[in-house]
């Protein structure tokens, strides 16, 4: 035992807890209870001791050390790439589909997450290397509640404002309000739909909302969680059950068509507003200034 | 390339009014048309879509 096998526990103890502070299994059961948390756990170990050793290299003065943290980037692309193919694959067996936006933002945070641990590690074995175990206590307090700031997104809820709206057909068609959703030729199926539907409309409350709403991948997002949350009326082969979101041209609106199983209004309405915003649909066209030019700027 | 959507099959009571190039079930009424159609929905994972009274279209999307 050296002067720093007790820095190196510490900071491996702050990485792990924070990666386990981290690794939320809700209502989504992703990761799956309890092989996939395993491997997020281990994972986290492995980030929290690249970061941990970081620190005792910078003590001695061993400054080309820390270029294994490039290893680290590596290795936790990986982790991305491993996510991303694993729910992709697991994607065609959902009788309503997460849609690749929502896969690659899962895939993302996973990655990034990682990063979290190697910084949280580093700071408070750095701090207690440099002050007492007190400082490196509460440098690792303050580095959670950063990690744990950084990895907390936006909210539906807070892009748009959430409306129940019965769904109605005129003749063949579908609408919710006045969104045409899609044309059911089959009497029979019409009363199915008329039966167990809802529809929601999303009204964006500014422009950068509007054309964030309306990027396919964050469509689909707000599909897949209220299915998985209520149910979803559906089996394979009925393709005519299937829940849809369209746009009204006009003014940007999102009508939502769905068919749970639980016919909830108030808690569709919770489940619709903490959809997380996807990193791939948020688009800010408001910052686009008017003296920008150029092709392509 | 590859097709999005595909008319599988139409379902009609009017022989007059049917398209070509795809298979076509002629009906003698309106409930005999939506039985065809409902058991083709289900045979073919397709959607009936209405485009007239006279006449169903089975889609595949």
């Amino acid at each position: 035992m050296n002067e720093y096998t007790l820095p190196i526990v510490f900071g491996l103890m702050t990485g792990t807890l924070t990666r386990l502070s981290m690794l939320r299994t809700d209502y989504r059961q992703y990761p799956t209870y309890l092989h996939g948390k395993i491997i997020h756990v281990a994972l986290g170990f492995i980030a929290a001791g690249l970061g941990t050793v970081a620190g005792p290299a910078i003590m001695e003065e061993e400054f080309t050390a820390i270029t294994f943290l490039t290893l680290a980037a590596s290795q936790f692309r990986e982790v991305r790439n491993m996510e991303r193919n694993t729910l992709t694959e697991l994607d065609s067996y959902e009788l309503v589909s997460r849609g690749k936006t929502y896969i690659e933002g899962i895939a993302i945070a996973f990655e990034s997450r990682n990063y979290l641990v190697i910084f949280t590690s580093l700071i408070s074995t750095l701090a207690y290397l440099i002050f007492n175990i007190w400082v490196g206590i509460i440098a690792a307090i303050a580095a959670l509640l950063i990690s744990h700031r950084l990895m907390s997104g936006g909210k539906l809820k807070d892009l748009v404002e959430i409306e129940y709206i019965e769904p109605r057909f005129d003749g063949a068609g579908l609408y919710v309000d006045n969104i045409y959703i899609m044309n059911i030729g089959l009497p029979e199926r019409q009363k199915e739909v008329l039966r167990y539907g809802m529809g929601f409309i999303l009204k964006p409350k500014n422009m950068n909302a509007r054309t964030t709403i309306a990027n396919l991948g964050q469509r689909q997002a707000v599909l897949h969680d209220l299915s998985t949350a209520l149910g979803v009326y559906r089996d394979s082969g009925t393709p005519a059950l299937v829940p849809l979101a369209k746009r009204d041209l006009d003014d940007g609106r999102v009508g939502i068509f769905v068919l749970p199983q639980e016919r909830d209004i108030e808690r569709a309405i919770t489940v619709i507003g903490d959809v997380p915003t996807l990193e791939n649909a948020i688009r800010m066209p408001s910052e686009k200034k008017n003296n920008e030019g150029g092709a392509g700027a | 390339m590859m097709l999005e959507k595909f008319v599988l099959a139409a379902v009609t009571t009017n022989p007059k009014k049917v398209p070509s190039g795809t298979a076509v079930f002629h009906c003698d009424s309106k409930e005999e048309m939506e039985t065809v159609a409902a058991n083709l929905e289900a045979i073919l994972d397709g959607i009936a879509h209405a485009l007239t009274e006279e006449l169903l279209i089975i889609v595949k999307h």
